[in-house]
């Protein structure tokens, strides 16, 4: 994998590399170079399996890091590749001409963290929400539980106890400390 | 934590501290929720559209009130003597037709009770493909807004007399999912429930002690939901319509 680096590294500007095992690497790679070098991998290299592609919401940062995760079947390699976007108004450049099964990750994105991918089939439709109104729910900037309790009526009489109080008081129900 | 809840498998309604089944006294108010900054459109097959017919006639079509029936459920009285309204509700409790419509991981708990282990034909139990013919609604779980919404439908398809039951913690309180953005937290606000079975999961037995105790319920003529839906339409149809932001569907179909 790091002889793979060091030859991308000749054609492409990279970012830095950070190696997990020894079959699974990531490279952070510019916005730019993204679809070449998807193109480049899936072609020549033999990374012809798109395993996942994700979001992650880093908000101290204003950023979104995508993450394209890569598989060469061959070799049993895994290539992550990750892309640093801005978080206002995020928008990315659609890559489902390269595996048609992107377009589903990204209308996913697209409704999750509110990433658009301008040009991907049906990226507008909702896609597991239905009628959603708020700010995406993966944004890390949305309060799950607070919206919860507004939205949804609760059942009063629920308690949660700490699991290692309730189980000392169940076995050592003497012993005070 | 309460011993006698494992000794337990299967806790009506009637058992459980604070729950309270009838709709208007008890829940409280909640103010009406702060407009949509994003409106929602209906989909394009249910706006209203003109059609050209045969001979070049246009006919008007608004698909929502046209392909449905608009008109509220109604209570339906008893029968006209006890005795005659008591061989109903015994041959009713005798076929309990299940729709085969899970909501929720519990829906895999159908498999082993209808397959030969538990085997709950033997009580008269059945599932069936398609609301028409089925008058028992398993909730068998949490339920997604998303699925609510299919869920209202299927329920309002199926005939009277017809019953509900919440399968596991989900239904009663959110259980696991109680902060969850898209999970409803009590079922009985939005469809209305004859039966709770508690448990995560409940095991086939409970469900089968479950499905004894609806028995038992429906002989001494108390599972009276469909009719409770009826009479509390409007409060049903507000908190349904509250949760479900889209409402691109009848307000009663059937």
């Amino acid at each position: 994998m790091i002889e793979l680096y060091e030859q991308l590294k000749q054609r492409y500007a990279l970012g830095e590399i950070s190696v997990q095992r020894f079959d699974l690497v990531f490279i952070t790679v510019p916005r730019e170079n993204l679809a070449s070098l998807l193109l480049y991998l899936r072609d020549t290299e033999g990374f012809t399996h798109l395993v996942l592609l994700t979001a992650v919401d880093w908000i101290e940062d204003n950023k979104f890091q995508l993450t394209y995760l890569i598989n060469n079947r061959e070799s049993a390699t895994d290539l992550g590749l990750r892309v640093i976007i801005d978080r206002d108004e995020a928008s990315m450049e659609s890559i489902h001409d390269l595996w048609p099964t992107a377009a589903t990750y990204q209308r996913e994105l697209k409704e999750m963290f509110g990433i658009d991918f301008p040009g991907s089939p049906r990226i507008d439709e909702d896609f597991i929400l239905e009628g959603w109104t708020e700010i995406p729910p993966y944004r890390r900037d949305f309060d799950t539980l607070e919206y919860s309790r507004d939205t949804y009526l609760e059942r009063p009489g629920r308690s949660t106890s700490d699991p290692a109080q309730h189980m000392k008081q169940l076995f050592y129900p003497e012993d005070k400390d | 934590m309460d011993k006698k809840t494992h000794k337990d498998p299967a806790k009506t309604s009637a058992e459980l501290p604070s729950v309270d089944l009838n709709p208007p006294e008890v829940q409280p108010q909640k103010p009406p929720a702060p407009p949509a900054e994003r409106t929602i459109e209906l989909p394009e097959e249910l706006r209203k559209r003109t059609v050209k017919g045969p001979g070049g006639v246009e006919i008007e079509v608004e698909p929502l009130r046209d392909y449905y029936c608009e008109a509220p459920p109604t209570v339906m009285p008893a029968a006209y003597s006890k005795i005659v309204e008591d061989l109903f509700n015994w041959a009713r409790a005798e076929s309990i037709w299940i729709l085969g419509f899970g909501t929720g991981c519990g829906a895999i708990e159908m498999r082993p009770l209808m397959t030969p282990r538990y085997d709950a034909y033997r009580y008269g139990i059945q599932w069936r493909p398609t609301p028409r013919q089925a008058n028992l609604f398993v909730i068998s779980g949490y339920l997604s807004v998303k699925t609510l919404k299919r869920a209202i439908r299927s329920y309002e398809q199926m005939q009277n007399p017809k019953y509900v039951v919440g399968l596991g913690s989900c239904t009663i309180n959110g259980g696991m999912y109680w902060d969850s953005y898209n999970t409803i937290k009590r079922l009985d606000e939005y469809l209305p429930v004859d039966l709770y079975i508690t448990g995560c999961m409940p095991r086939p037995e409970a469900l089968l002690a479950g499905f004894m105790d609806l028995k038992r319920m429906i002989r001494a003529g108390e599972a009276e939901g469909a009719n409770k839906y009826a009479e509390y339409f409007d409060w049903y149809k507000a908190n349904q319509k509250r949760v479900i932001k889209d409402w691109d569907m009848p307000d009663y179909s059937w």
